[in-house]
């Protein structure tokens, strides 16, 4: 059976943060399993080369209160919505 | 210990061909960053840069030249050619033994790697032009500067990412200082505006689309430019001796190394550069008016900086200014610090600070008065000029007004 979206990105990220994928849950922040912005580009890069899609992101706005890919399950709704709008 | 003065200028950059058009661009708060023109560039999602625009090779250089010039080299030479110029410098006798060159770069020859590369990998071509290897070498810059001015002293080449050229222009001091070198030609180039050099830099995801906005709140990152600045470095006894006009004095420099990430920047790494520098220069914190800083408008940078400025200065803050001029010419990355000594120089000699341009929002994480938009009018008797690399390499430059 193949991997959702979310188990890929949950992969993605679990690698990066040096965690099993238990651990990754939806909730966590990105803080939180200890990835900081670089460790972000890094997800981010491997996460275009798994869904061969280009998200829009800027370490320089990784700080923010208001940055949208804050926890897991924001980012895995990001990378849905960048899919779904490839697809489209 | 010799003192040691500055006693020519020269540079091409987004700016200006030349010293004049760029003090002219600083003095007008001018941004000589826009629309990238290169190969490919439809394939890049960052579309802006610091371009050299209006340069012709072919007129400052002839056929028998071109082919062994790399981009970075042929900057290198214009910026020579206008600071020994100015200086009034010849070349002959003893002082061509007792004169050398070292300039800063960090991609050396890339558009030349691009190309070729390009040509073999791309274009599935089996042949590449039989002077590659001269032309990409990092220290091709040097070494052109050094046949064709004759300068039969050390001359290399330093790599140390941004601070590239402030490591140069510190290891040209030193030269001098030390009575090794009685004339350095010092300073930097770079010209990474390529398709490989600029996709790099994009997966960093440290780019900003639109603009290098320094300092400022909505700040989204650094924009990359290119060019060279070279200085004439002299025995100040030497340079009074000969009646020379002297632009400034190098009075201080100072290097540290983080020892701690690839690419976060260090508060204490910078510090304590800044600390060294003044300590070498013999300068109390107060004697500072104007800090060109490395300002790359990177959230990281910008706030670490003004951090180690804060922790340097202390109250000296509210009486001190600092600019980054990579609001209007980009980051040239390892020939940065050279275009920025200008700023300096023009501060110290002329009177008027650089602005940090595209400015939009106070940021409470950097405290400082740092010119917004306008140039300003200053007299300051010593300044300094920050350059913090990747890698954590730090180089911090003391210059007196003379």
């Amino acid at each position: 059976m193949t991997q959702s979206i979310s188990e890929k990105v949950i992969a993605i990220i679990a690698e990066q943060a040096v965690l099993d994928v238990s651990d990754v849950t939806p909730d966590r922040t990105l803080d939180d399993l200890g990835i900081d912005s670089l460790g972000m580009v890094e997800a981010v890069f491997a996460i275009e080369e798994q869904f061969d899609i280009t998200v829009p992101f800027n370490a320089n706005e990784a700080g923010d209160r208001d940055f949208p890919l804050k926890d897991v399950a924001a980012v895995i709704e990001a990378v849905a919505q960048l899919i779904a709008a490839k697809a489209g | 210990m010799r003192r040691v003065v500055i006693t020519g200028q020269g540079t091409i950059n987004p700016l200006g061909t030349n010293v004049a058009e760029t003090l002219d661009g600083f003095r007008n708060a001018r941004l000589g960053i826009g629309a990238l023109d290169i190969p490919d560039v439809d394939r890049l999602s960052i579309r802006i840069a610091g371009q050299v625009r209006g340069f012709q090779p072919e007129v400052h250089f002839t056929r028998q030249q071109l082919p062994l010039y790399d981009r970075f080299t042929q900057f290198a030479l214009v910026a020579a050619g206008e600071a020994i110029a100015q200086s009034g410098l010849v070349f002959d006798g003893e002082l061509a033994d007792q004169a050398g060159v070292v300039l800063g770069t960090a991609g050396g020859g890339l558009v030349t790697q691009d190309e070729n590369y390009r040509a073999v990998y791309g274009e599935g071509r089996n042949r590449v032009h039989p002077f590659v290897v001269p032309r990409l070498m990092n220290n091709a810059a040097a070494s052109h500067v050094s046949m064709q001015h004759n300068l039969r002293g050390p001359s290399y080449t330093v790599a140390t990412a941004c601070a590239s050229s402030n490591h140069a222009m510190g290891q040209a001091f030193h030269l001098v200082r030390s009575g090794a070198s009685r004339v350095m030609l010092t300073g930097g180039a770079e010209s990474m505006l390529c398709f490989g050099g600029i996709k790099a830099w994009e997966g960093l995801r440290v780019m900003s689309p639109d603009a290098c906005r320094p300092f400022s709140a909505d700040r989204n990152g650094m924009v990359q430019g290119e060019g060279a600045a070279l200085f004439v470095f002299e025995d100040y006894e030497h340079a009074r001796a000969r009646g020379a006009e002297i632009l400034a004095e190098l009075a201080g420099f100072a290097m540290t190394s983080d020892s701690c990430d690839i690419v976060t920047p260090s508060e204490e790494g910078a510090a304590r550069a800044i600390r060294g520098a003044l300590r070498d220069a013999r300068l109390p914190p107060e004697a500072i008016g104007y800090i060109n800083a490395h300002g790359t408008g990177t959230t990281l940078n910008d706030r670490t900086e003004c951090a180690a400025v804060r922790a340097v200065f202390g109250s000296h803050c509210d009486d001190l200014l600092m600019s980054s001029t990579k609001s209007m010419h980009g980051h040239l990355i390892g020939g940065t610090g050279a275009v920025e000594l200008l700023a300096c120089i023009m501060a110290l000699r002329d009177g008027v600070i650089a602005p940090t341009i595209g400015y939009r929002r106070a940021d409470p994480d950097c405290p400082l008065d740092v010119v917004a938009n306008e140039a300003r009018a200053a007299r300051i008797g010593a300044a300094l000029s920050n350059a913090f690399a990747f890698g954590g390499l730090n180089a911090v430059l003391a210059l007196k007004r003379i």
